[in-house]
């Protein structure tokens, strides 16, 4: 039905999305791969000095890293198990008749549009303190003595914090994945005689089993970014017990000031990513020809 | 057949449910509990649910203490701002790869997705550097720019999932007529395409106002949104729960609201059409 004429209308009409992104993508991805092989200070602009592969080679050797990299391997992972398996177990549960599934729903769902930093201060402060922390006030009920959440499992804390965000996203996409689920096949599976777990395991989860890998892999994507909640809750600290790939090139480039060696973690975190990135964009692929 | 449900059972999963959707919701409600009680009573241990002296002081005195009107105005200047120029990039483009699809269309629309899964940490000191030398840091222009570019990939992509659906005989229709290019677009296919520009719209704002990587890192003062105002808190200030809470509860309430009319478009938006 094109014409060459409206084609070339089309190709105009997308440019402007185009040029753009890919100046977004490549301008400041270009500076960052540059800026990594520079000995480069923000304390002393204009004596920047070639450094070879020298940023790299202290960012991947410095303890910080590999302390960074497990963490955001354990804040990855850990939140992935606890939204995914929790959300399997909400979805199940939403999709059964009830009372009010509405606004049940929209009480799960809620969380998911708290900005970052207001949930970690609100979890932080008002239940994770060991003093005035509602968590405190509990174990004190119970004649127990509070724990110092943030001082004595920073990671873990962290985790429950942003499991808590990413758990209504987990629910409302896999709940959307359930109703399109056949019931009659359910049905006729009990009829036969299949038990709950029987059915369960191979009716309902291998037909979520697609939106489980997109759960999964879009978290991914923004769970290796988490930023916010650990700025305002611990720093990254005690130590580097809370940092994460992304708080370290922060800490790295605009509190230490070191261009170069921030630059070297960004490239890492980008390569990271990149791998994660790649599974997501084939199947994303494969649904779009479908 | 459809199994009759006993009402005992669905009784069993009301209370379940009820009981677990409360639980999650909790902290919300907390907050919104606390931001009207007194400091003293915020921290009374015991804590009181319900029975405490009302007040709405804590919402004058976070006010009057603060700028709290500029940075809820730089919030949705950069929200919005940043959607309604994301939108008018990206109507154009939807509209030809949804309409005129060509042999790389399927390519522009997986490059576009796939700037999207570049770590903002891989380019946080350009971008950092690149608005210090211009003057830009600090500046609400700064971010509309960098939340309209950030968001642009999904706002493509879902306006694309929306107009495949509108049935292109219709623009072919408009085209015979002698419409324009341009007319075509505007008197045609937007008023059909409303549905789909209006949730992507909402799913954008509700993004961008929670956007709290960039906002951090590119404000300070003037033009800080509220996920970074709120940020402040993190020193002893946020020990005083109840002016935290009225603050929080500020800047959630409207999204949360928004969200709740955004349920479906969230699953469409940010599963790029994976899962419907």
């Amino acid at each position: 039905m094109a014409t060459a004429h409206s084609k070339t209308a089309a190709r105009f009409m997308i440019s402007p999305a185009v040029v753009l992104l890919l100046a977004w993508m490549i301008v400041p991805l270009a500076m960052t791969i540059y800026f990594s092989f520079l000995r480069y200070s923000l304390m002393s602009p204009g004596e920047e000095t070639f450094a070879g592969w020298d940023n790299y080679r202290y960012f991947l050797t410095d303890p910080a890293f590999f302390s960074a990299f497990t963490n955001t391997i354990v804040l990855v992972v850990g939140v992935l198990l606890i939204t995914v398996v929790l959300g399997i177990a909400l979805a199940n549960l939403l999709d059964q008749p009830m009372w009010g599934q509405g606004i049940v729903r929209i009480l799960v769902i809620a969380p998911f549009f708290v900005m970052p930093t207001v949930s970690a201060l609100v979890w932080k402060n008002m239940f994770m303190d060991p003093v005035n922390g509602l968590f405190a006030h509990a174990a004190k009920a119970l004649g127990l003595q509070p724990f110092e959440f943030l001082t004595h499992a920073p990671l873990a804390s962290i985790i429950m914090i942003v499991s808590w965000q990413w758990l209504p996203f987990a629910t409302l996409i896999l709940l959307t994945a359930m109703q399109s689920l056949d019931q009659e096949q359910l049905e006729a599976a009990e009829m036969d005689g299949a038990s709950w777990w029987r059915r369960f395991f191979y009716i309902v989860l291998p037909h979520l089993s697609r939106a489980i890998t997109v759960v999964v892999l879009i978290q991914t994507i923004f769970l290796l970014s988490v930023f916010a909640e650990i700025l305002v809750t611990t720093n990254g600290g005690p130590g580097t017990a809370s940092t994460n790939i992304t708080y370290l090139v922060y800490a790295q480039s605009l509190l230490q000031f070191d261009v170069g060696g921030g630059s070297a973690g960004g490239i890492v975190a980008v390569i990271l990513a990149n791998i994660v990135a790649i599974f997501l964009m084939r199947m994303i692929g494969k649904n779009l020809e479908a | 057949m459809a199994r009759a449900v006993t009402n005992q059972r669905k009784l069993v999963v009301t209370v379940i449910a009820w009981s677990i959707g409360i639980a999650i919701f909790f902290p919300i409600l907390w907050t919104f509990l606390t931001s009207f009680k007194t400091e003293a009573e915020a921290i009374a241990s015991p804590p009181s649910f319900l029975f405490f002296e009302w007040t709405t002081e804590n919402y004058t005195e976070v006010q009057s203490r603060s700028n709290y009107p500029l940075h809820f105005m730089n919030s949705v200047i950069i929200s919005l701002g940043s959607t309604v120029l994301g939108l008018l990039i990206a109507i154009p483009a939807a509209w030809s790869m949804a309409f005129v699809p060509g042999k790389r269309t399927k390519d522009v629309l997986m490059w576009m997705l796939s700037t999207k899964m570049l770590p903002p940490v891989g380019v946080l000191i350009p971008i950092y550097l690149i608005f210090r030398d211009t003057g830009l840091l600090d500046t609400r222009t700064a971010l509309v720019i960098v939340l309209t570019l950030i968001n642009l990939p999904i706002i493509v992509w879902m306006l694309y999932t929306y107009f495949k659906e509108i049935p292109g005989e219709i623009l072919e229709a408009a085209r015979m007529d002698g419409a324009t290019l341009w007319s075509e677009v505007i008197y045609v296919l937007t008023p059909m395409a409303v549905p789909g520009i209006a949730s992507t719209l909402l799913l954008n704002v509700i993004l961008a106002w929670n956007e709290a990587f960039w906002t951090l890192n590119l404000t300070a003062a003037k033009a800080a949104p509220l996920t970074a105002f709120i940020a402040s808190y993190s020193s002893p200030e946020g020990l005083f729960y109840a002016k935290l809470s009225a603050a929080s509860t500020m800047a959630i309430a409207p999204i949360v609201i928004l969200g709740w009319f955004s349920q479906k478009q969230l699953v469409r938006g940010l599963t790029f059409g994976a899962v419907k």
